[in-house]
C-alpha cells in the first residue's frame, strides 16, 4: 500500500497542491484526474522520485519512502512517460533489457528471457528487434510498459496514457491496464479523460487546481 | 616524372608529420572535447564560467598565434616543450575548444525525457551519459565534427612556424630550392588525397549511424 500524507508542492511560491493525502490499495487502480495544469503530472513526478516534495510524506507497506534517495536495486515505481521516451538507438528488446541489465545485474540470458515473454504477453513478440521508429504509437506505448514492468515494479504509472492514441487504441491500453491488474499489478493512471478513468478505476482522485 | 620521384620522398615525410599531428590531435580533443562538453552543459555555474573562458580564448584567437605562444612564450615562464609535444598541446587545447561547442549543442538538443526514463529505470548518471546520451549525440554530431576533422587535416600545416617539417614544408622547401611550382602541386593534390579518403570515412559513420532515427 502507498500512502501519501499531507504532501505540498510548490513551484517558485506557486502552489500545486497543498496538504494532499491519498492512500492506494495494493492491486488496485487510482485514476488521479483533473484540468490540465492542476498539478497531476507534478503528482506522478513527485511519487517517480522526478521531483521532491515541499511538505509531507510518502509510506510504503507503512515504511517512510522517498523515491529520490532510493536509488538501490529494489525498483519500486515504474513510469509508462506520456511521450513514451522510448531510447531510439536501441531495439525495442535492447530497451526493455538495459536497466534490468545495469541496475538490476541481471545477467544477458536472464534479461532477455523475461523481455520475450513480456514483449509476447503484449503482442509485440514479432517486434524485439525493430527500433522505436518503425512503431506505432500502440506499439510504443506497450513497449514502455513492457521496459516498465521488466524492473518488476511494485507500482506502475501512467502519465496520460490515452492523449498519444486513436480513440480505437483506447480499449487496447484498457485491456492491458486490466489485464496487469488481474496479475496483481498496483497502478496509478494520471489522466483528463474522464470516461476511461471511470472504466478503470477502482478509486479516482480528483486534483482542483489551487486558488492562489 | 623523374623529378616528381626524386621529391616524394621528402613530401611523403612531411605527410607521415601532417597525419600523425593530425591522428594525435583526434585522438586527444575528441574524448575532452565531449568532457568538456559535459561541463558546459553542468549546472555548476563557476565551473561552467572558467570553461567558458577557456572556450573563448581558444576561439577567439588564432591557432598560429597560440602554437607560438606555446612554443616560444611558454619558456619564458619556466614551461619548455620540445616542437613536436609543443605542437599537439597546442592543437589538442584549441581543437577541445571547438568539438566541445559542437558536443554542448548536440548535448543540449538531447530530449530531456530520455534522461528521467533512464533515471526512473534507475541507471546511474554515468551510465546514462555512456549508454543512452552519448550514442545520441555522436549521431547528431557527426556532421558538424567532420567538419573539422577536415579542416584539422590543413590546420596541421600551421605548425612549419615553429620549425617543424609537414607536408607543406616539405613543398615549400622543394620549390624554393628548384624554383618550380610542381613540388606546391603535389602538395595539393596530397591533401585532396587526405581529405578525400577522410570524406569517404565520415561518409560510411554517418551512415553507420542511418539505422534509427
Amino acid at each position: 500500500m502507498l500512502e501519501l500524507k499531507n504532501i505540498t508542492k510548490s513551484f517558485n511560491q506557486r502552489i500545486v497542491w497543498k496538504n494532499l493525502s491519498l492512500k492506494i490499495q495494493d492491486g488496485q487502480i487510482l485514476c488521479v484526474v483533473g484540468q490540465s495544469g492542476g498539478g497531476k503530472t507534478t503528482l506522478l513526478r513527485c511519487i517517480s522520485g522526478l521531483e521532491r516534495l515541499d511538505k509531507g510524506q510518502m509510506l510504503l507497506d507503512g515504511q517512510p519512502f522517498d523515491p529520490i534517495a532510493s536509488r538501490n536495486n529494489d525498483a519500486v515505481i515504474g513510469v509508462v512517460f506520456q511521450d513514451f521516451q522510448l531510447f531510439p538507438h536501441l531495439t525495442v528488446l535492447e530497451n526493455i533489457t538495459l536497466a534490468p541489465k545495469l541496475a538490476l545485474k541481471e545477467s544477458n540470458q536472464t534479461a532477455v528471457e523475461a523481455a520475450r515473454e513480456l514483449l509476447t504477453k503484449l503482442s509485440l513478440a514479432d517486434k524485439a528487434d525493430l527500433y522505436p521508429y518503425q512503431l506505432s504509437g500502440g506499439q510504443k506505448q506497450r513497449v514502455a510498459i513492457a521496459r516498465a514492468l521488466a524492473m518488476k515494479p511494485k507500482i506502475l504509472c501512467y502519465d496520460e496514457p490515452t492523449s498519444a492514441l486513436d480513440p480505437g487504441l483506447r480499449d487496447k491500453v484498457k485491456a492491458i491496464i486490466l489485464q496487469l491488474k488481474a496479475a496483481g499489478m498496483t497502478q496509478i493512471v494520471v489522466t483528463h479523460d474522464w470516461e476511461f478513468a471511470q472504466q478503470i478505476a477502482d478509486q479516482t482522485f480528483k486534483i482542483e487546481p489551487q486558488k492562489q | 616524372m623523374e623529378y616528381i620521384l626524386q621529391i616524394l620522398p621528402s613530401l611523403l615525410s612531411g605527410a607521415r608529420m601532417t597525419l600523425s599531428i593530425f591522428f594525435w590531435t583526434l585522438l586527444g580533443a575528441l574524448p575532452l572535447g565531449l568532457i568538456v562538453g559535459l561541463g558546459l552543459t553542468s549546472r555548476f555555474r563557476p565551473f561552467k564560467a572558467v570553461l567558458r573562458l577557456y572556450v573563448w580564448l581558444m576561439r577567439g584567437t588564432p591557432l598560429l598565434l597560440q602554437l607560438i605562444f606555446v612554443f616560444y612564450g611558454l619558456p619564458m615562464i619556466g614551461f619548455t616543450l620540445e616542437r613536436y609535444p609543443a605542437a599537439l598541446f597546442a592543437f589538442i587545447l584549441n581543437y577541445t575548444a571547438y568539438f566541445a561547442e559542437i558536443f554542448r549543442g548536440g548535448l543540449q538538443s538531447i530530449d530531456p525525457g530520455q534522461y528521467e526514463s533512464a533515471k526512473v529505470l534507475r541507471l546511474t548518471y554515468w551510465q546514462t551519459i555512456r549508454k543512452i546520451v552519448t550514442p545520441q549525440v555522436v549521431k547528431i554530431v557527426l556532421p558538424s565534427i567532420g567538419n573539422e576533422v577536415i579542416n584539422l587535416v590543413k590546420d596541421s600545416s600551421l605548425v612549419y612556424v615553429i620549425g617543424l617539417g609537414d607536408l607543406l614544408r616539405a613543398g615549400n622547401v622543394a620549390t624554393s630550392r628548384d624554383v618550380t611550382l610542381v613540388p606546391l602541386v603535389l602538395v595539393g593534390i596530397i591533401y585532396l588525397l587526405m581529405t578525400a579518403v577522410l570524406t569517404f570515412v565520415l561518409r560510411k559513420c554517418e551512415q553507420h549511424y542511418s539505422y534509427w532515427k
